[in-house]
């Protein structure tokens, strides 16, 4: 994990010096709303951001992490409503002591997590205060990290960055609705909170997978729970105790959106998006994501989701009496362009 | 996958330590662990003790348990090309060995999670990849009319490809390769340890056989060719064509034949009913030897109807002589809010099954109960006396009831 860019550092000290004139917490009512997991009272409207910079590729495909810097936190500071991007930082450093950022892997480079978008949390998260040590990158599998271009790492004075293989499952079944898993020690025992990177992808059988099948990796066993379109698997599994409540934060790489023939990377189907969705409600962030897909495959001649017979209805549940994850209802997502 | 409370393997932390094969795991857990030095021959010496000394064969060889690897593995010998998948378009293939199905994208994982599709090409990750070994009475699987009073090399590899929610053995079954111990083992060396343990067979158990196909397969031969047999303990959710080739390698198939009731299928066992009642005809068509299991759940599938009904289509599509086993349930996994199956409901389950006129209904879990023993359905006398696990007469010659000259169906050997 490098840090090395002095120009955003220097950009973000400015923004610190602003941030100072303002008051701790004078961040507007918007972060509040946020889909608290299994709460009993669910908000009554969400949050998503969508930032987008065409101009975000310095080159082909390479992303310039300046301006993937500069979009991370315009879109942090829409979130929180703060008046400048440190004080939002500030509120994502206070998450918890040991941060946890949840990569997705799986598909290698090409349909992962970008390691540029990991480094530039990473870098703002210690800019406002977090030691890299208390920074963990962690995906299911060390290889599927390695296989995006993450460099593994356990010690020093740097993020680390390691895969449930290493430090292994929990030992104590957990079991919500039609799940019964194991999660990752990385999860229970060394996160006190987490930061979900998912990428937006379609998904052959779940329909899509984003913010909230991206924990599918935290337990030991996903491919059980792809039956049904993934319903209610994926809202089933989010619910076991340490996703639900360590999950504080999502922030969906969206600069290569697979619209079709996801979860793998397929470049004939890899839309330049160049953007971010950034939300605190994982259910609002897939519905939106969702929307998203739908309409990028409607406009490229593709046939509707719910047609393939992989409707993500995993999402609706996700919002149900049962789960009250979040809003899966557009009608009261607020979604705020950047 | 067994059903059997005491077939469950046992935790690692619960395993003398001097039983463990260190040559073996060490070079599985990158040596977290310092283990004794034990060849393979005293290794299974010792294992072997224990197990046979309690009648009830349960003391583990080497066990798995949730693991970090610490260390890179290697672990290209256990990965084999899989049969039975076909390939499609941008490198997804569709796996045909069990009824699910499954279509799995590159890099991606079956239900069973124990095969990968890599770049297209789909590839078992379990061949020669045991988890867990013991040696135990072949009456354990169980098979009682299967070379009585013998032992079973009894082997499994990770993975399953249902989920059942009474799963005693789900922290082998329901986990992937790498996240438990494993031994690598294969066939010839295997087969071997069988003969050189004075085994008669060799099990493939405690999970699914059918998720480690090839492996058992190319066990069975290399078993053969020791003049061991092979012996399956499976759920019976596999297709027409991979089971039948399955009945040219093996000597005999337990089915675990889970409820007699669709939605039992779908809700506890994730699966369905239709595929294993199939397997069960087309095993029986290939006069491969079959015995049945059917673990009593209490209020989930103990009702007189379903009894009858499985008793009834037992009897039509099988025939009478198939022994059916009603096996006592413990809580565990993720049924634990159940209690044991009171033994009144098997010797109910039991007495139905009589009253539809199957000839050998037994009662499994209940050590020391009239119904564990063999009877002749002519002349109604014990012919084969046994208590939990141990065999303590047997009273058939050249397959026939020694009182009566009744032809016993089965497979006894010389």
């Amino acid at each position: 994990m490098g840090s090395d860019r002095r120009v955003s550092r220097r950009s973000f000290s400015r923004w610190s010096l602003a941030g100072l004139l303002l008051p701790a917490g004078a961040c507007r009512a918007g972060v509040e709303q946020r889909g608290v997991a299994g709460t009993s009272s669910p908000p009554e409207r969400s949050k998503v951001v969508v930032a987008r910079d065409e101009k975000v590729r310095s080159g082909r495909s390479r992303l310039d992490e300046a301006r993937v810097l500069d979009l991370l936190d315009r879109s942090l500071q829409a979130l929180y409503g703060c008046d400048s991007p440190s004080e939002a930082w500030r509120r994502v450093a206070g998450l918890g002591k040991v941060i946890g950022l949840k990569v997705n892997c799986l598909a290698g480079k090409g349909a992962s997590t970008h390691r540029v978008l990991v480094e530039a949390v990473c870098e703002r998260l210690q800019q406002a205060g977090v030691p890299a040590k208390n920074l963990i990158v962690w995906d299911r599998l060390s290889s599927d990290l390695e296989s995006a271009g993450f460099r593994i790492n356990e010690r020093g004075n740097k993020p680390r960055c390691i895969g449930n293989d290493i430090y292994g499952y929990d030992s104590e079944l957990m079991a919500y609705g039609r799940v019964g898993s194991l999660v990752c020690n990385t999860l229970t025992r060394r996160c006190d909170a987490v930061i979900n990177l998912p990428v937006l992808k379609d998904h052959s059988i779940a329909g899509v997978t984003i913010a909230l099948k991206n924990f599918f990796g935290a337990i030991h066993n996903p491919n059980k729970y792809h039956l049904n379109v993934g319903d209610p698997y994926v809202a089933d599994a989010y619910m076991l105790e340490p996703i639900r409540t360590k999950a504080r934060l999502h922030i969906c790489d969206a600069f290569n959106v697979q619209y079709e023939g996801g979860p793998s990377y397929l470049p004939q189907w890899s839309w330049p998006y160049n953007g971010l969705l950034v939300s605190a409600d994982p259910v609002a962030l897939d519905s939106i994501g969702r929307r998203i897909i739908e309409e990028k495959r409607a406009a490229e001649g593709f046939p509707s989701l719910k047609d393939q017979k992989r409707e993500p209805t995993y999402i609706a549940t996700a919002a149900d009496k049962d789960h009250r994850l979040g809003i899966a209802d557009p009608g009261r997502i607020d979604v705020v362009e950047v | 996958m067994t059903v059997d409370k005491t077939s469950r393997a046992p935790l690692l932390d619960q395993a003398p330590g001097d039983l463990l094969p260190a040559e073996l795991l060490g070079r599985h857990d990158g040596g977290k662990e310092a283990l004794p030095a034990l060849d393979r021959r005293g290794f299974l010496k010792a294992a072997a003790l224990p197990c046979l000394a309690c009648g009830l064969g349960g003391a583990a060889v080497f066990i798995p348990r949730l693991q970090a690897a610490r260390a890179k593995v290697d672990e290209s010998r256990f990965v084999r090309e899989a049969r039975f998948y076909e390939k499609q378009p941008y490198k997804k293939i569709k796996c045909v060995l069990c009824p699910r199905e499954c279509v799995i994208d590159d890099r991606e994982r079956g239900y069973c999670g124990a095969r990968e599709n890599r770049g297209g090409t789909y590839y078992t990750l379990v061949h020669s990849r045991v988890c867990s070994a013991h040696i135990d009475p072949i009456e354990k699987k169980p098979f009682f009319h299967v070379y009585p009073g013998t032992t079973a090399f009894s082997i499994a590899t990770a993975g399953c490809n249902v989920n059942c929610k009474m799963c005693q053995n789900w922290e082998i079954s329901q986990v992937r390769p790498e996240q438990v111990r494993s031994v690598y083992l294969p066939p010839r060396e295997l087969a071997a340890l069988a003969r050189q343990n004075g085994c008669k067979a060799i099990a493939y158990t405690y999970t699914e056989p059918v998720i480690f196909y090839e492996y058992m397969v190319d066990s069975a031969d290399a078993g053969h060719a020791e003049g061991v047999k092979s012996v399956v303990v499976t759920g019976g959710y596999i297709n027409r064509k991979p089971l039948e080739e399955l009945c040219r390698h093996v000597d005999a198939i337990k089915v675990d034949l889970k409820a007699f009731s669709e939605k039992y299928y779908e809700e506890i066992v994730n699966g369905k009913l239709k595929p294993v009642l199939d397997g069960l005809v087309t095993i029986k068509s290939r006069g491969m030897w079959t015995e049945i299991v059917y673990l009593v759940v209490p209020t989930l599938n103990d009702g007189d109807d379903e009894f009858r009904g499985l008793a009834k289509w037992v009897k039509a599509e099988l025939g009478p002589d198939v022994p059916v086993h009603f096996s006592r349930f413990h809580p565990e996994y993720l049924l634990k809010n159940l209690p044991p199956t009171p033994l009144k409901t098997l010797e109910r389950a039991k007495a139905i099954a009589d009253s539809e006129g199957l000839h050998y209904v037994y009662l499994g879990n209940v050590p020391g109960h009239p119904a564990e023993s063999t009877y002749c359905p002519r002349c109604h006398k014990k012919i084969i006396d046994r208590v939990g696990y141990l065999v303590r007469s047997v009273h058939i010659k050249k397959g026939r009831c020694e009182f009566c000259n009744q032809e016993i169906p089965g497979v006894w050997g010389s």
